[in-house]
């Protein structure tokens, strides 16, 4: 017999792969860390370009009572045929006042905002161009001067950590030996751990995926949270042109991975896990927060319990207990009067006989 | 809070950043997850809907034979893991069975529509739950529609037309004239113009391919022109020349189905399946779908209000939406209670109406019972009377005859003394 013919739908990737390139990708990334951790030269050596031409930075008299703004720069980048429209999300003011008390508010308002315009954009009858405005992940900077944690970033990250991938950095690397920024990992860990903190876990590798990705994907988990460095110059190292610090004594080379992260965190965030982060967003930190708004909102529905009920359809409440009652009384009185019944008419007929 | 928006911009990269790889991110995820496909084929009883999917996924599907005898037209859908490479496909088939054998068709089309309405609603109700899996979501709604046209050489049934216009907005049809063996290559041409141009006049939309992509807009452009595909299916292999092939056997010669002079077999896969699986897939969610959700939405009272207008507020809209809800329930359970306390009041009247007829017939046979009595104690009266006269006279009687013994017995004596004298 003929051997088995080829019949065609090991295709079908291709055709998704075509259809994905036409249609294009967007992402949203958040930076939030108090001022000067280096959050805007790390973002401009992550893409290679500058996003923050002409930008005003307040000086410390002007941040005593700063509040925290949130400022958009949204972007068409493309690469080898492939479009992405990037938005970063700035926070500049985090952390920066004498009280921050709440400081994270602003920033967890607009992630719900967000949220909320997604929920009703995906609510409404016409839902042919939906804009996805939705945060896919926040770069959060901890300042390499201290022990580990503090109040401020325990706080903040706690009050985000169910609305939003974090991916907590250690800003400024450069200026810990590596014996302390194992220290400093370590120590970070720990803390998140303690304090109960979600911070983004990457996916498990898949069993059949090659030895040499499981490897990586086995690096980088050991390696959060990632020690970065940035820079918005170019410096001459070994005869190469590089990204780079330069010191009396050294060059600081941004994408040498024996000098920090970066490439790692650069690999992750946008080589390989750029799409599971969004597809985190979507299926986890949104649901929840779709979830929790239709909870809210049917919790005046106490009287029925269902989980399950689609807000377009409201549930029908069963009949309350003094109804069920009187139903049931009035129920019983016409079961005795027709057993009154029945017996009088078999007297009758016993008589007659 | 203050927000800013910068403009939108293009930049230019400086270097390798890497995101082209997003592409591969998302197959990779795509076809370790699996992908689904689901066919519906429609088409008269043994017109070759079974040995079409056969022949396509060259493999034996299990079947059962149907016969013409069907009361009403009814769905089988069957469910199949296939292999190729390393994708993995769920692939559901539909067949309708007993379509096209009534006597009276009007009812055909019905249970087809409601099927394919039904997975909608299915994944709609997933969609509005609370907590809702919509990723691993088992998708069973029909991505396309086989219609199988019987190669009568004229044109379309009555039944076909009717069919597939009511098809057109809720599942990609592509038309297909089975068995076209039996139609020589010119009858066939004249055929596909035909069944085009009364699809076309009576408003029928079949699945366009998409030929604005530049890399497969040629071949579905070529494809779009061979509609309706004239197709022939068989798993049986004969040998042609040196060479085991897909054939049918005739004693004239053989029909090679992967033959592009013989039928369209080869254009119906390639377009099926290794060109247009994926769109297929989109149109349906996006397109059909959409439309049933959006229908099904305004159907149950909700409107979408303007994107500038500053009032909306889904919470508002339920609100509005319980009130109305409420005020409803209410009015429900008044009548529901007015309804209960008549029929209490109904039933109450009718055991009273039987209560008195009781009490009247008791009263009757009290009457009855009385009389009676009164007679019986004339009867006894009369019968007393009767016994005291009766004893009277059996007294009377004795009295008299004891005299009469008395008597007797005197008389004799005073004859004899008379005598002696």
């Amino acid at each position: 017999s003929s051997e088995k013919q080829y019949v065609g739908f090991a295709t079908l990737p291709n055709q998704v792969h075509r259809k994905s390139v036409k249609k294009g990708f967007d992402f949203t990334l958040m930076v939030a860390g108090e001022s000067g951790m280096g959050k805007s030269t790390l973002v401009n050596s992550l893409f290679l370009t500058d996003l923050y031409k002409d930008r005003k930075l307040l000086n410390a008299e002007e941040r005593i009572n700063q509040t925290v703004e949130i400022i958009k720069h949204t972007v068409d980048i493309e690469e080898k045929g492939v479009k992405l429209k990037l938005t970063i999300v700035d926070t500049p003011g985090f952390g920066d006042a004498v009280n921050n008390n709440e400081c994270w508010k602003p920033i967890t308002d607009y992630i719900d905002q967000q949220f909320e315009q997604y929920f009703r954009d995906e609510s409404g009858l016409n839902r042919k161009n939906i804009q996805d405005n939705r945060v896919h992940c926040c770069l959060y900077f901890i300042p390499p001067f201290g022990h580990g944690l503090r109040p401020v970033d325990v706080e903040f990250m706690k009050a985000l950590h169910e609305k939003v991938n974090i991916i907590p950095l250690i800003a400024k690397a450069d200026c810990l030996t590596p014996n302390e920024i194992k220290k400093l990992k370590d120590r970070i860990r720990e803390e998140i751990e303690k304090f109960g903190i979600k911070v983004y876990q990457f996916p498990e590798c898949d069993s059949d995926e090659d030895e040499e990705f499981k490897q990586l994907d086995k690096e980088l988990k050991e390696c959060t949270p990632f020690a970065v460095i940035g820079s918005n110059t170019v410096v001459e190292a070994r005869g190469q042109r590089v990204r780079g610090r330069l010191y009396p004594w050294g060059i600081v080379e941004v994408e040498n991975q024996s000098h920090c992260d970066f490439v790692k965190l650069r690999n992750m965030l946008i080589r390989s896990h750029m799409h599971d982060l969004k597809d985190v967003t979507c299926d986890v930190h949104y649901e929840n927060y779709r979830a929790q708004c239709i909870q809210e909102m049917t919790s005046k529905l106490a009287q029925d319990n269902r989980m399950e009920s689609p807000i377009p359809i409201l549930p029908l409440s069963t009949p309350d207990a003094d109804t069920e009652k009187l139903i049931k009384m009035k129920d019983e009185e016409l079961k005795r009067m027709q057993e009154m019944l029945n017996k009088m008419q078999q007297q009758m007929h016993d008589k007659d006989q | 809070m203050v927000i800013k928006n910068e403009e939108m911009r293009s930049l230019e990269l400086s270097g390798q950043v890497g995101f082209n790889s997003l592409p591969h991110q998302v197959v990779r995820k795509l076809v370790s997850q699996g992908f689904c496909f689901n066919i519906l084929c429609v088409g008269e009883t043994g017109i070759g809907k079974s040995t079409l999917i056969n022949t396509l996924f060259n493999t034996t599907f299990e079947n059962e034979e149907a016969d013409h005898y069907e009361p009403e037209v009814k769905l089988r859908s069957q469910t199949y893991e296939l292999q190729e490479h390393t994708v993995k496909l769920k692939l559901t088939i539909v067949h309708t069975v007993g379509f096209g054998d009534q006597i009276n068709k009007d009812e055909s089309c019905k249970p087809i529509l409601d099927y394919i309405e039904a997975q909608f609603e299915k994944y709609l109700e997933e969609e509005l739950k609370i907590k809702r899996s919509l990723s691993n979501y088992d998708d069973t709604r029909i991505h396309i529609c086989l219609y199988f046209i019987a190669p009568t050489g004229h044109t379309l049934k009555s039944l076909d037309l009717v069919m597939m216009k009511k098809l057109d907005s809720k599942v990609n049809i592509i038309p297909i004239i089975a068995k076209a063996d039996i139609m020589s290559k010119t009858d066939l041409g004249n055929l596909k113009k035909k069944i085009m141009t009364e699809l076309q006049s009576y408003g029928v939309q079949i699945y366009q391919f998409p030929n604005k992509d530049e890399e497969v807009g040629e071949i579905n452009s070529s494809l779009n022109a061979r509609l309706p595909f004239a197709v022939v299916g068989s798993t049986e292999d004969v040998k042609i020349g040196n060479r085991m092939v897909k054939a049918r056997s005739y004693p004239w010669g053989a029909v090679q189905v992967e033959n592009e002079e013989h039928c369209d077999f080869v254009h119906l896969r390639e377009m099926l399946l290794r060109v247009n699986m994926d769109d297929l897939r989109e149109q349906t969610h996006s397109r059909h779908y959409e439309l049933y959700r959006r229908c099904k939405l305004q159907e149950m009272g909700f409107k979408d209000t303007d994107p500038d207008s500053q009032s909306f507020s889904l919470q508002e809209m339920y609100e509005a939406k319980r009130r109305e809800f409420f005020k409803e329930l209410q009015h429900r359970e008044e009548s529901m209670r007015q309804m209960f306390v008549n029929k209490v009041k109904e039933t109450e009247a009718e055991l009273k109406e039987k209560e008195k007829e009781l009490h009247e017939r008791f009263e009757v046979l009290k009457r009855m019972h009385q009389e009676e009595k009164r007679n019986l104690e004339e009867k006894r009266r009369e019968l007393e009377e009767e016994m005291n006269a009766f004893n009277r006279r059996k007294v009377a009687a004795e009295t008299l005859m004891g005299q009469a013994l008395q008597g007797c017995s005197q008389q004799p004596l005073k004859k004899e003394k008379d005598k002696k004298k």
